[in-house]
């Protein structure tokens, strides 16, 4: 499980940075949302990996921190997630402001001198 | 308190002087002079206390940790200090109130005054050394605010940034060593760093501290070599020269070094430094001063080698020249005070300041003319006078110094004593002589109270000069207790003491002085425009003038080498970066414990992140030529994320991360048809391989190192005791049973407020962009079905197509379920503290609910009906989060706490009721508002297309030539 998991995230993260490395602005706003997904993972991963234990404490006292999964880092990725919707409709309309004013979608507004070689 | 009421009168009074009308010269100067009477008239009060040696301090702890408090002290030394800062200002006050023109806008002179006096009298009040370093900033901050008053003049914009950068740099080092001396004595407290003089003088660290805060000290004391700032800075209004460079801002670096001489000085480190600083800028201050043209130029030489004077007294180190030195910094505020104010005048009423110009003015200003000349004389040194008792201590000094054959201070001293005759002679010289009828105006004497400053001054140094014991003996010897303590030597305040050595070097200075002058004068050596044996190229203005466009231009070079405006080649270089630390980061951890068991490998989970993995990659490779299909792989993906936390015990997490997608996959959508298009084109050329290799390799290497991480991550050891604190505590302490949902609204609901802040700010943000936000052409023309002329729905408007077209069942239908997904929406809501839900999930829902409903009826039509404001939900939303949080001050708690409740209702049963419930409501409201704006702003422009194509405007472009 754990491996599956470290690979995933490394594919994502891969996925991500290629394509932020793109000169497209549409390549890049989906790069930017995988690599969300995948550090939203990492950051979920830091706490315990448990199946079934939700942090639900129920109305009990005594509270055995083996029942529960780590609170904390969901509470970080729960922020994390609705503050990585709002980047990503600013940089939508960024985009698209970008988009209107040059009349391109290249990342730079200008698209990339061709050079014959 | 009393203390803490003086350091904050001042900047009250600035904040409001700011305020006053820009002409109302008479009410500002009222106002201000008030504020510096009140003030002074309380530090008065306080002289019994201070006579009889004892302390008064005040503390606010703040950071008490890491030694930050709020701490102020007055000994006797910050006391005399105090009273000159206080008083000069009134009379500064004063003068200034006819010294401005009445087009000068005003407010900002007397605010930025004020804020100087409460910045300097934290200065001298401070018993915490770092809360000395803020105020001695602060300092510098509004000297140049004072100094570049006249902010349409480049000269003083200069002399203000010169300044400015002179004596903020000091300060920055003066900052370094006092944290250097803190570390050392562990505390920053100036009672503690005073009573380890032993500890600090004996550690390694002494010579480099006492270099950086000597930098400081002599950065603002105008000390050579980094005097040059002062003679810039008299492109200053004449009463900020008269206040800043005579009894203050100069004074703050003396003050420094005989608040730290018990600690610092007696070594021959100390001496070297600050007594050949102190020495050498004496000499060359007096010697420029000679040689000066402009009367205010004279000054500012004169009073850099007066300054000089003192802190050479300060170097010597024995207690008799720390007597001298206050002593001296006494009489030298007096007497330079009433000089600047006294040439402020002539420059008032003659126009010019220039020493070749003027003459024979004394006959129209007989009043001004004398007074003047009593301060000349004290500051030559003439007997009676204050300046010749301290001047002559200074000189009984440097006799102390060295053995007998090393007379060169002795020697240094006097030649000083015979330029500042001669300086003073020139200065006085305005008065005497024909009128020279090139002055345009014919002067006459200023109003009586302008006057009232200068003659007030004048009166003090006759008073000291002639009752020297009498008028502030018992000023300095408390001043003097508090930096010597036990070893006060005896000194004797008399006119004289019968004929002793220094006496001779004072006759020798006054005629030396005489003839030297009539002898420079012959040999028309004043008239020269430069001061002789100066290199030309050892110009202190020059050089640094000259530095700085190095500087700059050298990091323009810089820029231009390195940087680049390119976002891939910078987004490489982050990449890049981040790797590297993460790696340097991730691979030195070392608490791995191989001991943790790996989970069992579950063929579900296993095939779930096939499908994300698939996606992800897919995407990555389809982003370019098939958008639609990337930006459905890349939900496959956020899909399998969110079962992945709905796996690993995050209910509430994979709850929010399907809705933000569902909202994120809409917003994308509305957003591709203005996309150009894009098609296949040739092969690629080399360059582009190359390229898209290197990302490549990059992008693999990323993800095998974050896997690498990861794994180290889960198989490390180590449970967090944060975490434990809050399952402990959700249910007794916030209430709640579903911890996550607790955190997120009660112990983190700061944080919570600032994001749901940045929430609403990014949506007005959204909001304001789209306003002026003209779309690009669309890329896609109306699909066939669309566009066919047979079908009758072409020739419907949208929301005809909702009222009775084809759109009308799937309308009907979702406006009954409308108000099924709200009531789901409030149930998450409830349920949020306990089960998994809560404000960010209940308010998607709700979003995601209405814009179901915008998808099918319509932008138009919605936007006919509906009342929707989004930016009043954010508003209100944000109201409701602040003002709960704010409730609990009502009780005595800190923001945000929280108080839980159970209410038990007809029907419904018990309630669950906590104050976070209310925030939560806030959270609620906000992110409604915000979905809401986003989507509604980003959906409206499919209207403006609309009208766009309607009136013809829009024309299909031509496909982009591919490059890459």
């Amino acid at each position: 499980m754990e491996f599956i998991l470290a690979i995933a995230i490394g594919i994502l993260f891969a996925s991500g940075i290629w394509l932020i490395l793109r000169p497209r602005s549409f390549q890049v706003i989906i790069g930017l949302m995988l690599l969300s997904y995948a550090t939203n993972l990492f950051i979920f991963i830091t706490g315990k990996l448990a199946i079934d234990q939700p942090a639900f404490t129920g109305t009990s006292d005594a509270v055995e921190m083996a029942q529960f999964t780590d609170p904390l880092p969901q509470a970080l990725v729960l922020t994390a997630i609705v503050i990585g919707f709002a980047t990503t409709a600013l940089y939508l309309v960024v985009l698209l402001g970008s988009r209107g004013l040059t009349g391109t979608d290249h990342v730079d507004g200008k698209e990339r001198e061709v050079t014959h070689e | 308190m009393l203390l803490l009421t003086l350091i904050i009168l001042p900047f009250l009074g600035a904040i409001a002087a700011a305020f006053m009308p820009t002409h109302a010269r008479n009410r500002e100067a009222w106002f201000a002079g008030a504020i510096a009477l009140i003030s002074m008239l309380l530090t008065l009060s306080q002289y019994t206390v201070i006579a009889s040696d004892r302390l008064i301090t005040y503390q606010l702890p703040w950071i008490t940790a890491v030694d930050l408090n709020l701490s102020f002290r007055m000994d006797g030394l910050a006391w005399l200090f105090t009273m000159m800062i206080q008083g000069i200002c009134l009379l500064v006050i004063l003068y200034a109130r006819y010294y401005m023109s009445p087009k000068d806008p005003v407010p900002r002179f007397f605010s930025f005054l004020l804020a100087f006096m409460g910045a300097m009298l934290g200065v001298v009040l401070s018993g915490n050394l770092i809360q000395l370093v803020i105020f001695w900033e602060l300092t510098s901050l509004t000297s140049f605010l004072l100094i570049g008053y006249w902010h349409h003049r480049t000269d003083a914009r200069r002399g203000a940034r010169m300044a400015l950068t002179v004596t903020g740099l000091g300060g920055l080092c003066l900052l370094v060593g006092i944290i250097l001396l803190g570390r050392i004595v562990g505390s920053y407290e100036l009672d503690d760093v005073l009573g380890a003089r032993e500890l600090i003088i004996n550690h390694d660290w002494y010579v480099p501290i006492l270099a950086l805060i000597a930098l400081g000290a002599l950065t603002k004391s105008a000390q050579f070599p980094f005097h040059f700032w002062l003679p810039h800075a008299m492109a200053a209004p004449t009463p900020v020269s008269a206040y800043l460079h005579s009894a203050t801002m100069v004074k703050a670096g003396i003050f420094l070094l005989m608040r730290l001489w018990p600690v610092l000085a007696g070594t021959p480190e100390w001496t070297w430094l600050i007594a050949a600083a102190g020495a050498i800028t004496m000499l060359v201050g007096a010697f420029l001063a000679a040689f000066q043209h402009d009367l205010k130029g004279l000054l500012a030489y004169s009073t850099i080698s007066h300054l000089g004077l003192i802190t050479c007294l300060l170097g010597i180190g024995t207690p008799l020249a720390v007597v001298a030195a206050i002593f001296h910094t006494i009489n030298h505020a007096t007497f330079k005070a009433s000089l600047f104010m006294a040439v402020g005048i002539i420059d008032h009423e003659t126009g010019t300041r220039d020493l070749r110009v003027l003459s024979g003015i004394g006959r129209y200003l007989p009043y001004t003319a004398a007074l003047a000349i009593v301060a000349g004389a004290a500051m030559a040194g003439v007997p009676l006078l204050n300046g010749f008792l301290s001047k002559e201590m200074f000189f009984a000094e440097t006799l102390s110094v060295g053995s007998d054959q090393n007379m060169w201070l002795s020697i240094a001293a006097v030649l000083m004593g015979i330029f500042g005759v001669v300086y003073s002679l020139r200065l006085i010289k305005v008065f005497f002589g024909p009128f020279n009828p090139t002055i345009g105006k014919t002067p006459h004497e200023p109003a009586r109270w302008m006057r009232f400053p200068v003659e007030f001054l004048v009166l003090c140094c006759l008073v000291v000069g002639i009752l020297p014991e009498l008028s502030v003996g018992l000023l300095l010897s408390s001043a003097a207790k508090s930096v010597l303590g036990e070893q006060l030597p005896d000194y004797n305040l008399a006119i004289w003491h019968g004929i002793n050595a220094p006496l001779i070097m004072s006759v020798v200075a006054l005629v030396g002085g005489v003839l030297t002058y009539i002898w420079m004068r012959r040999k028309g050596l004043f008239d020269r425009a430069r001061a002789p044996l100066i290199p030309s190229w050892l110009n202190g203005k020059q050089l640094f003038e000259s530095g700085l466009l190095n500087l700059t231009g050298s990091m323009a070079h810089l820029e231009r080498t390195f940087g680049t405006k390119r976002v891939q080649r910078q987004l490489l270089v982050i990449v890049l970066a981040a790797l590297g630390a993460f790696s340097v980061i991730g691979f030195s951890f070392e608490h791995i414990d191989a001991t943790t068991t790996p989970h069992r490998l579950t063929l579900p989970f296993a095939m779930l992140w096939l499908v994300g993995c698939a996606c992800a990659i897919a995407a990555a490779w389809q982003a370019k030529y098939h958008r639609l299909a990337a930006l459905i792989l890349v939900g496959g993906a956020g899909i399998v994320t969110s079962l992945t936390f709905l796996w690993l015990s995050a209910p509430d997490l994979a709850l929010t991360q399907l809705m933000v997608e569902t909202v994120t996959t809409l917003l994308l959508l509305l957003g591709l048809r203005w996309l150009p298009p894009r098609l296949h084109q040739g092969k690629p050329t080399v360059r582009k391989i190359a390229r898209r290799s290197r990302d490549l390799l990059v992008a693999i290497t990323g993800g095998v190192a974050i896997t690498i991480i990861s794994l180290v991550v889960m198989f490390s050891s180590g449970e967090s005791r944060i975490s434990s604190f809050f399952l402990a505590n959700a249910l007794s302490e916030g209430g709640g049973s579903n911890v996550v949902n607790v955190l997120l609204v009660d112990f983190r609901a700061l944080d919570t407020f600032g994001e749901i802040t940045v929430l609403g700010v990014v949506a007005i943000t959204v909001y304001a962009l789209l306003r002026r936000f003209r779309p690009a052409p669309e890329s896609v023309g109306m699909p066939l079905q669309q566009a066919n002329p047979i079908d009758p729905v072409t020739r419907q408007t949208v929301a005809e197509q909702v009222s009775h077209g084809y759109l009308l069942v799937p309308s009907v239908y979702i406006s009954a379920i409308l108000p099924i997904t709200f009531l789901v929406a409030v149930y998450f809501f409830m349920r949020g503290h306990n089960l998994p839900g809560g404000g960010f999930i209940a308010g998607l829902i709700f979003s995601v609910g209405l814009i179901t409903q915008y998808m099918l009826s319509g932008t138009a039509w919605i936007e006919l009906k509906s009342r929707l404001q989004p930016h009043r939900w954010i508003a209100v939303g944000l109201i409701v989060a602040a003002i709960t949080g704010m409730g609990a001050w009502l009780f005595g708690y800190p923001f945000l706490t929280s108080h839980t409740a159970h209410v038990t209702l007809p029907w419904l049963g018990e309630i669950h009721l906590p104050s976070a419930l209310l925030f939560d409501l806030g959270v609620f409201t906000a992110v409604v508002g915000t979905t809401m704006l986003i989507i509604t702003a980003l959906a409206h422009q499919s209207l403006r297309s609309t009208r766009f194509i309607a009136s013809g405007v829009a024309t299909p472009p031509p496909p982009y030539q591919e490059d890459q």
